[in-house]
């Protein structure tokens, strides 16, 4: 039996560019839910420390890069990005593997932060979402993390099945954006 | 309306689930009598004023919180993670 | 007519418009009111029931006379105010409620019959035959009165919806709204400054006044600038504030409506702000007098505006009325712009005039001439009466301040006598601070400082030190006021012009006591509609107070609500149609079950194909039943992969579980899945599902597609808040996995080929799994069946999904197998009597479904205690049976009730309910499952089905769920 064809979850549906801002489909690679055992934190810290040099993040924060980094995810949860989680880590956690449960895209442009305003309620003034800032949150009425990558860059992630809306949302929101700063 | 998740921050409330009374919290013993669970689960009080109640920040962060409010203000007072509260 | 000067417009590019079909000329910065002034047309609208003729009555959004509609066809916006409508090239406006057209209407018969349709005319009169009401009396009335009307169609425009922050939200831009913004921005505040018009300045772009030495509406102009330069600052014209909501939430709405703009109509706004300041400036008021609604009557501060700011005047002469120096100022400016002016009228006897114009102090203006406008106005001084010619006339009550956002929180404003106009409560909205006229500082002076007192305010709020800065210099004068509502007389009075109510319809509402406010209100209709009472409500009250010999304080006013302006649906709603109505969830075999022309059908958010036709078959019931055969003879193929998926993992996961089902999970072996029922904590099944244990420490929980958040949420309710000393993890791994179901007796030699191992009996007995690997990749198979078949479960991680479903729809056809969808596994399912959500509908228990011996006696769970009470396990309750019919009528319908065979189909004698029914391919005939009272004993027993909304009754026998197989081994096979 042969091998079996992988599929990106956005499979070429992204346009590279609305008005300014330039979307891109990103593979983060390997992606590990890590969520700590009762009053493990520590010794995972100190586990992700030694075996792959990435510090555990705060709430709201993201370590590393989306090349190699530690991203925040929730309540007592941080994803892993880029990196096979080594077998010292579930000692200490409970380890799930996510890497194709996440579609991803990056959104970079001077009017990025504006087109989110229209699908997102989180505040993403500069001042209160930094680079290095992430959020779960809802984009268009979907489960999301948000992520400010750069000042003028961010990374959504919502799930898989979810691509196409993505597109759809992101479109439409980037064109209202567009509209006005043609005016 | 916003509710400060310990967690998150202030949030706008679609991120949130409501699940009514924190009484919720309180689950009877195993061999609590029939009283003691139509209270847990049906009875609830319907205060002009302070109440507590169960949100859940299923967009957000995951956690269940004990949010502290004023029917009447619409004031939200306080917020703490359920899991401390039940504690 | 147009006057010469500058004012605000830019004559050197003019602008083409119709309206009602007839071109006119206007001016880059006319609204349409004013270009239809300056196009010399006095009729624009006919009044609501009387259709009376009526002109352009204000310069705002408070506007109740000058209702057009805007385009035609399916994008047709009835309703708008022309006094807000920017002019652009091209503009078609039309009159409404009228016909033929405004000017000349056959529906103006309504004001003959003026006498008669008073206050309750229409609830008095047209009671009975009951009947007429829906039928002959609302439709006539409808189209008699009212409004502008939609289009019917999709309206192809686009709105926005957005959020913005910011620390403080300063609402209107006048000379406070600027002064506060400009304080708390040079304080380091995040502002935004929103404001309704086009521009920034307020009454300043209306008047001839003059800021820090230059004119008003440049130094407004210039502030807007420097605000807009400073990075913190975010200033949001066009942008009506319309709502505030709890924990600093404020609604609004953005129009953009100038030439470029038109491929967007504008933005639904949730801004969320620390503070606010409502900055949003006051109302004049009207007063009542006979025929005080004539095109040609105005507010005089709205003249003032068409004057200054676009140069136009609605005649050649003007009569003022005033009972405060509004009248004064409104003369002054005529004069200087050119425009006679034959008389001042002030209601204060003590007032005294340094103008060459006829004064007449202590005048009341008792009534207007004229037709179609007017043409002369008759007052009273002392016991004359006179008359001067005049086809204009410009009044003033008084101002009403804008207090309306300080209510929409509960708070009720409060009554000032000095000012005779109600105040906002301080405090009523938290973190909300008032200035300008909003507050009742009505000089520009006062407006200047309180703005600045409000932006230090805020910012000191925050925590933020504020800069201090000279108040420009300002005119200061004061204001007086004589309160003055109604002149009485002879002839209809109006008080809301929008809605035709007259001094006459609240008095008489008085006298058939309706007293209070609220109910004045709906009696008479008095502030409803578009403009909800923005120049009527406080004289309106004023009448009541004095009808029913209270004071105005006593009276109240009206609960003030949401929205300040009128908000278009389609602006709140904005991007839900179509693709944008709700999130779509595709499965990673999505695109090649629509190749093969598969109906998608929602589960959800998710879309999962309904069946595969084949060519030749032309109803869904032949490829379904095809379907069935192929699985039961060969093998099919299905994507199960919206089921939902959780991952348990820790020390105390087996416990966990333990406390979640009714069964043990803690006693299942690794590598076996064991079905599971999870109860809500009243006792009644919530979902159920598979629970697969993958390690000792490490189980996979499965839920149904349309329950999987629900569960996901109790799975968290339970631990943290039931169960928080239990160490364990989970998430949910539903995305993670693309699921196919293999079933049918051919599924194992299938599979054994896709994973290149046995997977007979010895080696994946039923209820096994574990992981397997095809085409290179790590997979999870699962020996479970949903089809009562031979089957399996393989999953693999989501990337794959599309190309395994594809292999293993290419091996299922090269044995005479293929994809099957959602009808054929309904039918299979109830062919071996398993549940759904059709039967666990949420009233259902345990015991209800035959489950009752699930619930483990060993330990507690969730939903034990509750699930126990004798009312739930009372043998009375309606059971799960099956049902099959035996008479000549052979339909089952799922929602149809059962009866006694002899019983009249009534509630009192009701037995049941059927919740799923199938044609059976295999047993050849029609088969249900149901819910019956006492039903497990009445196996055998005949009961008769009826669904009155189709008149069907069928006869039916009681069997037990699940006529297929009943043993099961086709499969353990």
């Amino acid at each position: 039996m042969g091998e079996l064809t992988a599929q990106s979850p956005m499979d070429g549906m992204m346009p590279t560019r609305i008005g300014g801002v330039a979307l891109r489909e990103v593979d983060l690679g390997a992606l590990t839910l890590v969520m700590p055992y009762r009053g493990a934190d520590d010794a995972l810290s100190g586990a992700l420390e030694a075996g792959h040099g990435l510090r555990w993040p705060d709430a709201g924060r993201m370590t590393g890069t989306t090349e190699r980094g530690v991203m925040w995810f929730g309540r007592t949860q941080a994803l892993l990005i880029g990196v096979e989680p080594g077998e010292g880590l579930s000692v200490h956690a409970a380890l799930v593997d996510q890497s194709d449960a996440w579609a991803a895209v990056e959104i970079e442009g001077d009017r990025a932060a504006e087109a989110l305003a229209r699908l997102t309620p989180v505040d993403l003034r500069t001042g209160v979402f930094g680079v290095g800032h992430t959020a779960r949150t809802e984009v268009a009425h979907m489960a999301a993390s948000l992520t400010r990558t750069g000042e003028a860059t961010f990374l959504l992630m919502v799930f898989r099945a979810f691509s196409r809306t993505l597109v759809h949302e992101l479109g439409t929101a980037l064109e209202g954006v567009a509209v006005r700063a043609a005016r | 309306m916003r509710l400060p998740c310990p967690i998150c921050g202030e949030r706008d409330r679609r991120e949130f689930y409501y699940a009514g009374h924190a009484v919720a919290l309180e689950r009877p013993g195993e061999g609590a009598g029939a009283k003691a669970w139509d209270d847990y689960v049906h009875n609830r009080e319907n205060p002009c004023g302070e109440t507590r109640d169960l949100w859940f920040h299923e967009s957000g962060c995951g956690a269940w919180l004990v949010v502290t409010r004023d029917t009447a203000s619409h004031a939200v007072l306080s917020a703490v993670l359920a899991e401390e509260a039940a504690r | 007519m147009r006057l010469d000067g500058d004012g605000l417009i830019d004559r050197s590019r003019p602008l083409a418009f119709t309206f009602d079909g007839r071109q006119h000329l206007g001016f880059e910065g006319d609204t349409l009111a004013s270009a239809l002034m300056g196009a010399g047309v006095k009729v624009v609208a006919r009044s609501f029931k009387y259709h009376r003729p009526r002109g352009v009555f204000t310069a705002g959004s408070e506007e109740p006379n000058a209702l057009v509609t805007l385009g035609h066809g399916a994008g047709q916006e009835p309703n708008a105010r022309a006094t807000m409508v920017e002019l652009y090239e091209g503009l078609q406006a039309f009159g409404q409620n009228a016909w033929p057209s405004v000017e000349f209407d056959l529906m103006a018969v309504n004001d003959l019959g003026a006498p008669f349709l008073g206050a309750g005319f229409y609830y008095k009169t047209f009671m009975w035959p009951r009947a007429f009401w829906e039928k002959v009396y609302e439709p006539v009335i409808r189209r008699a009165a009212g409004l502008g009307t939609l289009s019917r169609k999709t309206g192809p425009e686009r709105w926005e919806r957005a959020f913005a922050h910011c620390d403080v939200l300063v609402i209107g831009a006048g000379p406070s709204g600027l002064m506060a913004a400009m304080t708390a921005a040079e304080a380091g505040a995040d502002v935004i400054l929103a404001e309704e018009d086009t521009r920034a300045g307020g009454r300043l772009n209306a008047e001839v006044e003059e800021v820090d030495g230059q004119a008003g509406h440049a130094w407004a102009e210039a502030m807007r600038v420097r605000l807009a330069a400073m990075g913190n600052v975010r200033v949001m014209t066009r942008t009506a504030v319309v709502g505030g909501y709890d924990q600093g939430t404020y609604a609004a709405l953005e129009r953009l409506a100038t030439e470029a703009d038109r491929a967007l109509k504008g933005c639904f706004w949730r801004i969320v702000a620390k503070r606010s300041v409502l900055a949003a400036g006051a109302i004049e008021r009207p007063v009542a007098f006979a025929n005080n609604d004539r095109p040609g009557v105005m507010m005089a501060g709205a003249l003032r505006a068409y004057v200054n700011r676009w140069r136009v005047c609605p005649g050649r002469r003007v009569a003022v009325f005033a009972n405060s120096d509004a009248g004064h100022r409104t003369a002054r400016d005529l004069k200087a712009a050119g425009v006679h002016v034959s008389a001042l009228i002030d209601a204060r006897a003590d007032a005294v005039c340094d103008l060459d114009v006829p004064f007449y102090a202590g005048g009341q203006v008792c009534g207007t001439v004229g037709r179609k406008g007017v043409e002369a106005v008759r007052f009273r001084q002392g016991d004359r009466i006179e008359a001067v010619q005049a086809d204009v006339l410009a009044m003033s009550g008084g101002w009403n301040p804008s207090v309306h956002l300080s209510c929409h929180m509960g708070g009720r404003p409060v009554w000032d006598e000095g000012l005779a106009a109600f105040l906002p409560r301080e405090g009523a909205v938290p973190g909300m601070r008032y200035a300008g006229a909003a507050m009742g500082a009505f000089s520009t002076r006062g407006c200047l400082e309180s703005g600045a007192a409000a932006g230090r305010a805020v910012v000191e709020d925050l925590g933020l030190q504020a800069v201090e800065a000279p108040v420009p210099g300002a005119e200061d004068g004061t204001y007086e006021i004589t309160p003055f509502w109604h002149v009485p007389g002879k002839g209809r009075s109006w008080l809301d012009f929008q809605n035709d109510v007259t001094v006459k319809d609240v008095t008489l509402a008085a006298q058939e006591n309706f007293t209070s406010v609220e109910h004045m209100k709906r009696y008479t209709t008095q502030g409803m509609a578009p403009d909800q009472g923005k120049n009527s409500n406080v004289a309106a009250l004023a009448v009541l107070a004095d009808a029913t010999g209270r004071g105005i304080a006593e009276t109240g006013t009206t609960t003030f609500r949401p929205p300040y302006v009128p908000v278009p649906i389609a602006a709140m709603g904005a991007g839900a149609k179509g693709k944008g109505f709700a999130p779509e969830r595709f499965t990673t075999s999505h695109a090649a079950s629509v190749a093969r022309n598969a109906p998608m059908i929602e589960a959800g958010l998710w879309y999962r194909p309904s069946y595969f036709p084949k060519a030749g078959e032309t109803q869904w019931r032949q490829s379904c039943d095809r379907e069935v055969r192929m699985v039961r003879d060969h093998v099919g193929i299905c994507d199960v992969s919206t089921l939902g998926k959780i991952d348990v993992q820790g020390p105390d996961a087996a416990a966990f579980l333990d406390f979640l089902y009714t069964g043990m999970m803690s006693t299942l072996k690794v590598g076996r899945v064991r079905y599971g029922l999870m109860l809500r904590v009243d006792g009644h099944v919530m979902d159920d599902g598979t629970c697969a244990r993958l390690g000792d420490r490490h189980f996979l929980v499965s839920t149904t597609t349309a329950a999987a958040g629900q569960v996901m949420r109790h799975m968290e309710f339970a631990h943290q808040v039931l169960r928080p000393d239990l160490d364990v993890r989970f998430a949910s791994v539903t995305e993670q996995w693309a699921q196919f179901a293999v079933a049918g007796p051919k599924s194992r030699t299938l599979l054994e080929e896709v994973v290149g191992q046995a997977l007979g009996n010895e080696d994946w007995p039923f209820m096994a799994c574990g992981d397997v690997r095809t085409g290179g990749i790590g997979a999870r198979l699962f020996r479970i069946s949903f089809s009562g078949e031979l089957a399996y479960e393989i999953a693999v991680p989501s990337r794959y999904g599309a190309a395994l479903f594809d292999l293993l729809v290419e091996k299922a056809e090269a044995r005479e197998g293929g994809p099957y969808g959602m009808e054929a596994l309904n039918v299979m399912r109830i062919e071996k009597g398993f549940i759904t959500h059709a039967e666990i509908h949420g009233r259902t228990t345990a015991f209800d479904i035959g489950m009752q011996g699930m619930m483990s006696d060993r330990k507690d769970f969730i939903g034990k205690a509750m699930a126990a009470r004798p009312g739930l396990m009372d043998e009375d309750r309606a059971q799960l049976v099956g049902l099959k019919p035996v008479g000549a009528v052979k339909e089952l319908i799922a929602g149809a009730h059962l009866f006694a065979p002899g019983a009249e189909a009534v509630s009192e004698t009701d037995e049941g309910y059927i919740t799923s029914v199938a044609f059976s391919p295999m047993l050849g005939h029609v088969i249900g499952l149901g819910f019956l009272a006492r039903g497990r004993a009445r196996i055998g027993e005949h009961v008769r089905m009826v669904e009155h909304l189709k008149g069907s009754a069928t006869l039916c026998e009681v069997v037990a769920p699940g006529g297929f197989d009943p043993e099961g081994g086709r499969m353990r096979g």
